[in-house]
């Protein structure tokens, strides 16, 4: 590894201790060893396993439900549908009170995806779980289904989620969240050209190799132990509170060993469903998914769509960009409501331009949930921007680095969020890209500098 | 359900145990002998978090049934370091920063192990071959494949 | 019910225990309790033999014969069979080849199967307790087969008759996109006088191309000569739509991947 510190060399104090010094990571022995203890290495004597009985309709109402067969069945211990679940309609941002409630821990009346949980099993073995939870009849009446964005916003569309009345996210901005920065039509008037694209991306699973689960224990003081691989320890801790409408104290989560998460394990579906059945079982339970469900099941990277309309001086300077975001929350909000609220904060990218227009949208559709996977919200956008980019220096002719550093954020600049800018660093990256990658730019860009003014 | 007899030597120990019959020996390994090392990512013989050593061949121990394993000789990740010194490839793998997650670190030491016992001095398109059985997510298997190549240097330096 | 496993010393016993609802042959266990894992509640009893038969390799004149129970691996390391290692080789990862048989593989639906293309190719023998078997009839009609495959012979190609490509993503080693496996014979001059074709992830199980088999007779394998075989290669093939690729694409490749293999 490399240090280059030549950069920022006058306004940084050099006592660096740790940074660029090889250390080896605490949690390495154990892995090497096989010694750490994930999850599932957790073993009870009498564990129960959970299987979920899951919709095979992306959009249906629910006549009725016979789980009376499957509650007969060889090593069946306990079904579980939505009535015994104390606090079933929940969302998980409402710890930062970003409501409404609009999604069950098992489905009440309705389907909204193809693979919602209906009924869980709780039995001795997988097996006896597996083939129990193939005895339950559901009665389903299928509904119309609307799996395309700008389809789900036209009027007359199937309502996806009634939590909601509408088949967007209400933000208390209104349909979108929205940024109005300088006059956008200005600057499109003033502009030499216009380029208007439009990016669109599919969901993308993490495919953890360790799929997402938990083992719950009941304690003798009345509390439960659950073992889990979240990647968000309280959060889940707190809505599995107020799911299960039982004091946190009485529930003590062990975790932070994750066998790949990438934001994948954020969302608070496995524990609350299998501390219910540890608490009305009185017995150990677990709840992995397979990988089947893993793939199919968890939520995936948000399918997204991104309307970027520019304009752009023969000279390279960007005077006007309007952009519009369209993020698939799939039937429920999970963290999409957030992550398209991070589109609008994050364009129109490290760029200072003067007259900037953003609204980004969180869409419901019949697809699966879609909820966090590193950097959402963004990594999207920072694909179709910076595709863009490449698109906006070959129409006027420019080398796209020369192009970038024309209209790179620099300390002092006014963002369009009305923040100036500090400690940026695009200036001093690009140079270095340009000479690692042996992409020569001017001079003059090389001697530019992010905090340095006249230069 | 009709319990069976299994008997086998896991990292040199005798192990006897009764387990259902069709059970997987990856599930008996972890929920009957407690050897949690063989991890179940898939259970799809897709991902090889779960590979062990049968008998000097490597296995996927999600897809074999314990009671075909009876008298076999069975290897992990959790028997490989002696008297508490990390084996060469457990130590490699740590100098080259070859583990995140962990997940898939003992089925990876597993494959690599097979490759070194007969292949002293791989080639780098050996040591990608013998992991192509084995997923990871988080490393990219860069550092995988530089820890299993330093672990054969670090052998043979040993045995000059 | 529970799984359950029986064990036979002989194909005779577990071909009757095989006639039992439920029922599955288990070779090496990466198809059938792979199965089981997932959750295929169909699946109840498990039928291995143990016969040590069904494991041997006897090459003689020519040809071999290989029991149904030889691993991918086996194939892949034995000195007289490196015409057959290629396709071997194809398969799965090293846990996967030192687990995964030749019965196993005549099974496997698209897109597993890579040997069995070869196979196709080659025009192996099937042997069963009740008979032997041309490849191609077996393989229409396996999913009615309730007999034991015992063993599969084949005529080893001389080296330079025989080609096998297996296209994926993953590298080096992912599930296929197709597979090709050609036999072809070919006069002094180099024009081909016969040709026999096996296509991989082109239908639910390896098929042969014919249109593209006669197109190649007489032909010599160059640019001009192959493009009617490449052109007609995807007569009567229904790809499957997978995780891996969809039929669509997998068609539009095909001719590709091909004339690569024909152009060595």
């Amino acid at each position: 590894m490399e240090l280059r510190k030549d950069y920022f060399a006058d306004v940084r104090k050099d006592g660096l201790h740790e940074i660029g010094q090889p250390r080896p990571r605490l949690d390495s022995p154990g892995h090497v060893t096989g010694k750490t203890a994930y999850f599932a290495d957790r073993n009870f004597p009498g564990m129960l396993h959970l299987k979920m009985v899951r919709s095979p309709h992306h959009h249906a109402r629910i006549r009725s439900i016979d789980a009376s067969e499957a509650e007969k069945h060889p090593g069946v211990v306990r079904v579980l549908t939505a009535k015994d679940v104390p606090h079933n309609v929940y969302t998980i941002l409402i710890l930062i009170q970003i409501g409404p409630e609009d999604e069950t821990v098992l489905a009440d009346g309705k389907v909204r995806w193809k693979g919602e949980a209906v009924v869980a099993v709780l039995a001795e073995t997988e097996r006896a779980a597996q083939e129990a939870a193939a005895k339950v009849k559901v009665d389903y009446e299928v509904l119309p289904a609307v799996f395309d964005m700008e389809e789900a916003l036209k009027p007359g569309a199937p309502l996806v989620n009634e939590y909601h009345g509408q088949n967007y996210y209400l933000y208390d901005s209104g349909e979108c969240r929205k940024v109005r920065f300088g006059d956008v039509e200005a600057g499109f008037a003033q502009a030499d050209h216009i380029l208007e694209q439009s990016y669109q991306s599919s969901p993308i699973e993490h495919a953890p190799t360790e799929t997402t689960g938990c083992v719950v224990a009941p304690e003798g003081n009345d509390r439960f132990t659950c073992y889990t691989n979240t990647q968000a320890m309280f959060f889940t801790l707190d809505n599995t509170s107020i799911i299960l409408q039982m004091p946190g104290s009485k529930l003590h989560f062990v975790g932070g060993t994750v066998g790949g998460g990438f934001g994948g394990k954020v969302d608070v579906i496995v524990e609350p469903i299998a501390i219910l059945g540890a608490k009305l079982t009185g017995r150990p339970v677990c709840f992995i998914y397979s990988r089947e469900e893993e793939m199919q099941i968890s939520s995936p990277r948000a399918a997204e769509k991104v309307v970027i309309k520019d304009g752009v001086m023969k000279d390279g300077r960007i005077v006007a960009r309007k952009v519009t975001g369209y993020t698939d929350a799939g039937a429920y909000s999970r963290h999409s409501p957030y992550g398209a609220q991070k589109g609008a904060a994050h364009y129109p990218g490290p760029y200072t331009i003067p007259n900037v227009w953003i609204d980004t949208y969180c869409v419901y559709t019949n697809r699966t949930p879609s909820s966090a996977m590193r950097g959402f919200g963004v990594t999207i956008g920072d694909f179709a921007l910076e595709v863009q980019m490449d698109k906006l220096a070959r129409l006027i002719g420019m080398d796209p680095l020369e192009f970038r550093f024309i209209n790179a954020y620099r300390d002092g600049d006014m963002k369009a969020h009305r923040q100036p800018t500090e400690g940026a660093a695009l200036i001093e990256c690009m140079q270095e890209a340009s000479r690692a990658a042996n992409w020569p730019v001017a001079e003059k860009y090389m001697a530019m500098s992010s905090y340095r003014k006249g230069v | 359900m009709a319990k069976v007899p299994v008997q086998f030597t896991l990292n040199g120990s005798e192990k006897a145990e009764f387990v259902e019959s069709g059970t997987t020996l990856l599930n008996a390994l972890r929920d009957k002998i407690g050897d949690t090392s063989p991890k179940g990512g898939c259970h799809q013989g897709t991902c090889g978090a779960c590979s062990v050593i049968i008998d000097g061949e490597l296995r996927l121990s999600c897809l074999t049934l314990a009671e075909t394993c009876g008298g076999a000789d069975i290897r992990t990740t959790a028997g490989l370091a002696e008297g508490g010194v990390l084996h060469p490839l457990q130590r490699a793998f740590l100098d080259a920063f070859a583990t995140q997650c962990g997940f898939c670190t003992p089925g990876m030491i597993m494959a690599a192990k097979v490759l070194l016992d007969r292949t002293p001095n791989p080639s780098r398109e050996d040591v990608v071959e013998a992991l192509s059985g084995n997923i990871c997510r988080c490393t990219g298997y860069e550092p995988i494949i530089q820890a299993v190549l330093l672990a054969a240097r670090a052998n043979s330096q040993n045995a000059a | 019910m529970s799984l359950a496993l029986q064990t036979y010393s002989s194909v005779k016993d577990a071909n009757a225990a095989l006639q039992a609802a439920g029922a599955r042959y288990i070779g090496g266990g990466t198809l059938v309790v792979r199965a089981a894992n997932e959750g295929d509640i169909s699946v109840s009893s498990l039928v291995r033999v143990t016969d040590p038969g069904l494991s041997r390799i006897a090459v003689s004149g020519g040809k071999v014969r290989l029991g149904a129970s030889v691993t991918m691996a086996a194939i892949a390391r034995h000195p007289e069979l490196a015409a057959l290692a290629p396709a071997a080789r194809a398969v799965g990862g090293p846990a996967i080849r030192n687990m995964a048989t030749v019965g196993g593989n005549l099974f496997a639906p698209s897109p597993y199967g890579d040997f069995a293309v070869a196979l196709l190719a080659l025009d192996a023998t099937i042997v069963t307790e009740e008979g032997e078997l041309p490849i191609e009839t077996f393989l229409a009609g396996r999913d009615t087969s309730r007999a034991i495959v015992t063993a599969v012979e084949v005529a080893l190609p001389e080296a330079e008759s025989f080609r096998f490509l297996k296209v994926s993503r993953v590298k080096p080693k992912g599930v296929s996109v197709l597979s090709i496996a050609a036999l072809l014979r070919r006069r002094e001059d180099g024009t081909v006088t016969a040709a026999r074709i096996a296509l991989g992830c082109m239908a639910d199980r390896p098929i042969r191309a014919l249109a593209a088999e006669k197109a190649l007779l007489g032909c010599k394998l160059t640019v001009q000569e192959i493009a009617p075989a490449l052109m007609t290669s995807s007569e009567g093939i229904a790809p499957i739509t997978d995780p891996i690729a969809s039929a669509w694409y997998r068609a539009e490749v095909l001719p590709v991947h091909l004339g690569r293999l024909l152009l060595v």
